[in-house]
């Protein structure tokens, strides 16, 4: 029992970050049809910007300290963060200590930035185009943005850790009357399940109850009408790419301290988020969302041994299985709409 | 019509005509006069450095390639000689190899075998690469050392820490500096039973490849002749990212230490994890809880920050050493390039200099030549002390470092301290020890 809650808790975080993934991309697929493979490297984008920030506030002058060698034998620079030296050591230290929930702040206009720039420069001119060249160009997209990210950050993970508050674990087994460290929960996976929880809640009532969201819907269901009506729903739309793509990149920012960023994160996401849209019903936000979580426990329970021990190997393909199974029984997946992608 | 008459003379003369025909295309080339595949014939000789230059352990290639390129320095009488000046063998003098200037191609493995193969066969086929390099993978590692052999060049394994490159692939045109994993075993296992005890249970995690396999048949075979129990042996997926679904069941398993056997981003990803989930703060069976990392790198200790403090671990070289001849390299290549060389760089700075070094004392390129003065070469002066390229194969026997992340590191790259020097002894395996056996060295193949 304790093994079944404690995977469930981990599907939660998991699916946290697939949600938020595969909700960004269906909002893009509902509001301009595009299907965006570039989406991954928005989220891993997001992760980097958090990275940057970590870098920026750890910007140092150096000191030579004689009485310290390097590994060259020479006298040792001593680096000191600026931000320590204006603001003292103990107010600074906290201040790089909270680089990553600081790098939210950071990352809204430079995501919503790059959504613009992306959808503005590359993609406007691919809407009318095939679906099979949306997904070439943005997959292109994906790689030269991934491959930038390496020239300037290497290859390797770079460790972005959560502030010292939220490190070790929460004790839920002690709550739920089980033995002590039974079921043990890391709190920054926690805070990243609620942060997930409300970006999603934030969307779905930025759309539902806002005027500018209900253009937004009435466009996704007829953009030919809201056209005629003198509404300029394009402009809309490229808002919601920008939006779509901070979706992305907080994803990702808050990301970084469950796994170091590294360049190629975001295509280690994308497939399965674009397997969740499909499993969601494609244009279905709710569908992403639900379909977001539900795979992601799914994938945690497969890891476990006993029922590894039964199908060995099913934690590598249980999200295309259950894919595979909900496509035969529901062809336009769990809340998917009436012809989306059917023409 | 008319009548074909055959005489004796005519069918000599025809047949002596013909026969000058068809040898005159390869007669007047280079190759077939060659004994040997890609013999060197003008002023120069050329290796192949096949590093991974993208992919995710492009940083680990970069920095081969940089090891690669002062060591090519160093053999044309470049900089200041490195471990030239330390190496037991003077048969280098700094005027390239045999006369020749020393040149060079590189390649990208991309850490997948059909890439390298291919980059591989692109330098020895076009580039005219007489011996390969590199590598920062078993898999890559021993795909490549197969295609050199069938290609007659050959070939010095980079970074390779899988048991089978020398052993059941062990290839006679294949060698390798690097230590493996048995290595890692012997070495760390009396250290680990030093500090934890004998009465311990392990739960190993390991990356589902020839490395990885390999790795925990060694560790669990150490650790256990030392009085532990393995509890479960789980392998993961290598391409998976986010290991806390494998870590959680470790909590409730009965296990009180974890074995690592993941490198690259699955280490730094799996021991985040195993970190984050509270694991070193937990009490197993009345013990602490304990991590090993049973191959280290201080480039991926990076990716894992504090993390890495206090956990144990095997490397085959740290740049912290005190001896003559890594003291020699640490200056030379932190001089070019202001940082400390990795154990990768180090390995293949290694690997170029033994080349160049058997090419001299054969006298010759010819695979077969280099084999033979490899085979049982005992040197001294490149960093791990007095060192044996077994001849039966074609492994080098030195001391293994243990080593632990450092609790209080001074800098970036003081990550990890040296925590015993495992005496060359302690680590030699026969020849046919179970964990090596299959396969064959065979015999040299010169190619041409």
């Amino acid at each position: 029992m304790d093994a079944i809650l404690l995977q469930i808790l981990n599907g939660l975080d998991k699916g946290s970050a697939y949600a938020l993934i595969a909700l960004g991309l269906t909002l893009i697929f509902g509001t301009l049809g595009v299907v965006n493979f570039a989406h991954g490297a928005l989220f891993m984008i997001g992760s980097f910007c958090a990275v940057t920030l970590s870098k920026i506030l750890t910007l140092s002058y150096e000191v030579v300290d004689e009485t310290q060698k390097d590994f060259l034998g020479n006298p040792l620079k001593v680096k000191t963060p600026y931000v320590e030296s204006w603001f003292g050591p103990e107010a600074g230290g906290a201040i790089i200590d909270w680089a990553v929930p600081l790098a939210i702040l950071f990352a809204i206009p430079i995501m919503i930035s790059i959504g613009f720039i992306m959808e503005r420069g590359l993609i406007k001119h691919f809407y009318k185009r095939p679906h099979a060249d949306q997904i070439l160009v943005t997959f292109g997209l994906a790689i030269v943005l991934q491959e930038v990210i390496k020239y300037f950050y290497g290859a390797n993970p770079i460790p972005t850790p959560a502030p010292d508050v939220f490190r070790g674990s929460f004790d839920f087994g002690v709550l739920l009357g089980f033995d002590p460290n039974a079921i043990i929960y890391p709190y920054w996976r926690l805070v990243y399940f609620g942060f997930a929880a409300v970006i999603i809640g934030a969307v779905f009532a930025f759309l539902q109850f806002t005027t500018f969201g209900m253009v937004v819907r009435a466009g996704m269901a007829d953009r030919e009408t809201v056209g005629l009506l003198g509404i300029n729903i394009d402009k809309r739309f490229t808002i919601m790419f920008g939006i779509a793509a901070a979706v992305a990149g907080l994803a990702g920012v808050m990301y970084a301290p469950i796994n170091s960023p590294n360049y190629h994160m975001g295509m280690d996401f994308l497939v399965l988020s674009f397997v969740v849209v499909v499993v969601g019903g494609m244009g279905s936000l709710p569908g992403a969302v639900l379909a977001g979580f539900m795979l992601g426990i799914l994938e945690s329970f497969a890891s476990m041994n006993e029922v590894k021990s039964i199908i060995p190997g099913i934690d590598q393909i249980i999200i295309y299985l259950v894919a595979i199974i909900i496509l035969l029984t529901r062809p336009r997946g769990l809340m998917g709409r009436k012809g989306v992608m059917e023409d | 019509m008319s009548k074909t008459t055959l005489t004796r003379r005519g069918v000599l003369k025809t047949g002596a005509v013909a026969g000058a025909g068809v040898a005159l295309p390869t007669i007047f080339t280079a190759s077939s006069a060659a004994a040997y595949t890609n013999e060197p014939t003008g002023s120069t000789v050329t290796l192949g450095f096949n590093v991974p230059q993208t992919g995710p352990y492009a940083d680990e290639g970069a920095d081969e390639l940089r090891a690669y390129e002062l060591a090519v320095e160093h053999l044309n009488g470049g900089g200041d000689g490195g471990m030239m000046n330390t190496f037991s063998s003077k048969a280098l003098k700094g005027n390239g190899i045999m006369g020749k200037k020393v040149d060079f191609v590189t390649g990208d493995t991309q850490t997948k075998s059909d890439a390298a193969r291919a980059s591989a066969k692109s330098m020895i086929e076009k580039d005219g690469a007489v011996m390969i390099t590199g590598g920062s993978s078993s898999g890559v590692a021993i795909a490549v050392q197969g295609l050199c052999q069938e290609a007659g060049v050959i070939f010095m394994a980079g970074l390779t820490h899988s048991n089978d490159t020398t052993g059941k692939d062990k290839k006679a045109n294949g060698f390798r500096h690097f230590f493996n994993g048995y290595m890692s075993g012997a070495a760390l296992a009396p250290v680990l039973q030093k500090m934890y005890g004998s009465d311990r249970v392990a739960y190993h995690l390991t990356a589902d490849y020839t490395w990885g396999w390999t790795q925990e048949e060694s560790i669990a075979a150490a650790t256990e002749a030392l009085g532990w129990q393995t509890v479960n042996k789980v392998r993961t997926p290598l391409a998976a990212t986010d290991f806390s679904s494998y870590i959680a069941p470790v909590l409730n398993s009965g296990a009180d230490v974890l074995v690592l056997n993941h490198y690259g981003g699955n280490m730094v990803n799996s021991l985040t994890n195993a970190v984050q989930f509270g694991l070193r703060e937990k009490q197993v069976n009345g013990k602490n809880f304990e991590i090993v990392v049973p191959l280290y790198s201080r480039l991926m200790a990076r990716g894992a920050g504090e993390n890495v403090k206090g956990i144990f671990g095997s490397t085959n070289w740290h740049w912290s050493l005190t001896d003559e001849g890594s003291q020699a390299f640490v200056k030379s290549f932190g001089t070019k390039y202001g940082f400390p060389p990795s154990q990768a760089a180090h390995t293949v700075y290694c690997q170029t200099l033994l080349y160049a070094d058997a090419a001299e004392r054969a006298g010759t390129f010819n695979p077969c030549g280099i084999v033979e003065a490899l085979e049982g070469f005992e040197f001294d002066g490149l960093g791990n002390g007095k060192t044996l390229y077994r001849a039966e194969d074609h492994q080098c026997f030195k001391d293994v470092l243990v080593v632990k992340g450092k609790d209080n590191p001074t800098s970036e790259f003081d990550l990890l301290e040296v925590v015993e020097v495992t005496p060359v002894g302690q680590v030699t395996y026969a020849p046919d020890h179970p964990m090596f056996a299959g396969g064959s060295l065979g015999s040299c193949n010169p190619g041409a």
